[in-house]
């Protein structure tokens, strides 16, 4: 049985085969409409999510599997003080799959060591967002039909943004890949990407703070929000959270092709004015994440029953 | 030249760095142990200047010294039995510290669940790293 915790968890072989899947269903969804019929999947939601929650139903649902857990913390037995551990071996009794989003990171790695069956990690804190990843590279890949050979600014809340670190991770073992990391001094990259990701890869890459001066290089601007969630400190929210905001007249600055991904919700840092630009693709980016999370459940309910 | 009776059985760390000595006392749990230990602090070194050498009077299986390893490996640890040195230990960078040290990441899941071991993981033996297997987060206590 596999659980995945961070996209490293999947070679890429095995990344390539399930984006090829999630292509296959995008192109004949009716051909996997039963594959789940009679499964269940669990949402353990110990924070708030829309997206993500709502996408992994959806994908279930698409499948023919059902749905069932809680989306806050204060709705499950961890506001009665119960571990994760012992809920995910409660919930291994009830469901064939787990997606577990926690403010605590690690806490999905905790509940794989002790589950019956396969826990994916919807989000830990600031650490990982593994299906997320997923989801970008397969925006990625359909909409500039390749995953080697880009240069990607990735923009905004650097520091917590797990989006970001999980999108790194996956994107250096792709040939060709340059980064241009424009944040806030106070948002720059963690140093564990930094030294052991990025320097340890040798992968080319530069730290910025103008968006504008990154712009006119990008194969893709990937844009996040600054989480107010993340921060201890109301006032450093309050002074971080408008530092970029990407409108048209920015948006003049890049080439014709560079597409524009955000993990959502968006705040402030895209003006609503770009939404109709072709370039921005983050609408689309929803609906591959609903593709690329019925593959992942498809090919780990497939590692269950070939390795149990 | 300060001089500790010699022991019978037990250990003799030497080559501690100067005023480190009480850290390994802690590390290794030395106050809790029913036996004889002399700490000798800023003894005079040709190699090192100063140094720190801690002897311990026990059965050599009482102690548990990987942890030395991850304190500072350029320790010589002698294994004493019947009064002779039988065994000069090379130490090694842990591959997986359990229980020593504490992950100080608020965001870190052992930051509420107690009952959890707190795992470090060798990430980078060259600039001896060691990382918290849950959250990842670098230990900068070293």
């Amino acid at each position: 049985m596999r659980h995945l915790m961070s996209p490293l968890d999947l070679s890429v072989e095995e990344l390539n085969d399930i984006l090829d899947l999630a292509s296959d269903i995008e192109a004949n969804p009716k051909a996997y409409a039963h594959k789940c019929d009679g499964l269940k999947l669990a949402t353990l939601f110990y924070e708030p999510s829309t997206r993500t929650r709502l996408s992994f139903e959806s994908a279930m649902m698409n499948l023919g599997g059902s749905v069932l857990g809680f989306s806050s913390a204060a709705s499950s037995s961890a506001a009665k003080g119960e571990s994760v551990s012992d809920t995910i071996r409660m919930v291994s009794c009830y469901a064939d799959i787990c997606a577990m989003r926690h403010p605590k990171e690690g806490a999905p790695l905790v509940a794989s060591t002790k589950s019956s069956i396969p826990v994916i990690n919807a989000g830990d804190g600031g650490h990982q967002h593994p299906t997320q990843t997923l989801t970008d590279l397969m925006t990625i890949r359909s909409l500039k039909g390749r995953l080697d050979n880009l240069t990607i600014g990735l923009c905004g809340d650097l520091k917590f943004g797990r989006t970001v670190h999980s999108l790194i991770n996956a994107m250096i073992r792709y040939p060709n890949i340059k980064f241009v990391l424009i944040s806030p001094e106070e948002l720059r990259i963690p140093s564990y990407i930094r030294e052991d990701v990025l320097q340890k890869n040798n992968i080319a890459f530069e730290e910025v703070v103008r968006l504008e001066d990154a712009l006119p290089v990008l194969d893709l601007l990937y844009m996040t929000r600054v989480q107010r969630e993340r921060f201890f400190n109301e006032e450093d929210y309050v002074r971080m959270k408008d530092f970029y905001i990407l409108d048209k007249k920015k948006m003049a600055l890049a080439g014709p092709d560079m597409l524009v991904l955000h993990p959502l919700p968006r705040v402030n840092e895209i003006s609503v004015e770009v939404d109709d630009d072709p370039r921005a693709v983050y609408f689309k980016q929803v609906q591959y994440g609903v593709y690329v999370r019925m593959a992942l459940i498809l090919t780990l309910l497939k590692w269950r029953d070939t390795t149990c | 030249m300060l001089n500790v009776g010699a022991l019978n059985e037990g250990f003799v760390l030497d080559h501690i760095e100067a005023g480190k000595s009480m850290t390994i006392y802690h590390y290794l749990h030395l106050d809790k142990l029913d036996c004889t230990v002399a700490i000798i602090k800023n003894a005079v070194s040709n190699k090192m200047g100063r140094k720190d050498i801690i002897k311990v009077e026990c059965p050599i299986d009482m102690l548990n010294l990987d942890i030395l390893g991850f304190i500072d490996h350029n320790i010589t640890v002698n294994i004493i039995q019947h009064g002779e040195i039988v065994e000069k230990k090379e130490l090694t960078l842990p591959k997986k510290i359990v229980n020593v040290i504490k992950c100080k990441n608020p965001r870190c899941i052992t930051s509420i669940e107690q009952e959890l071991d707190h795992i470090f993981l060798l990430t980078d033996p060259e600039k001896e790293v060691y990382r918290c297997k849950y959250c990842e987060e670098k230990y900068r206590g070293k």
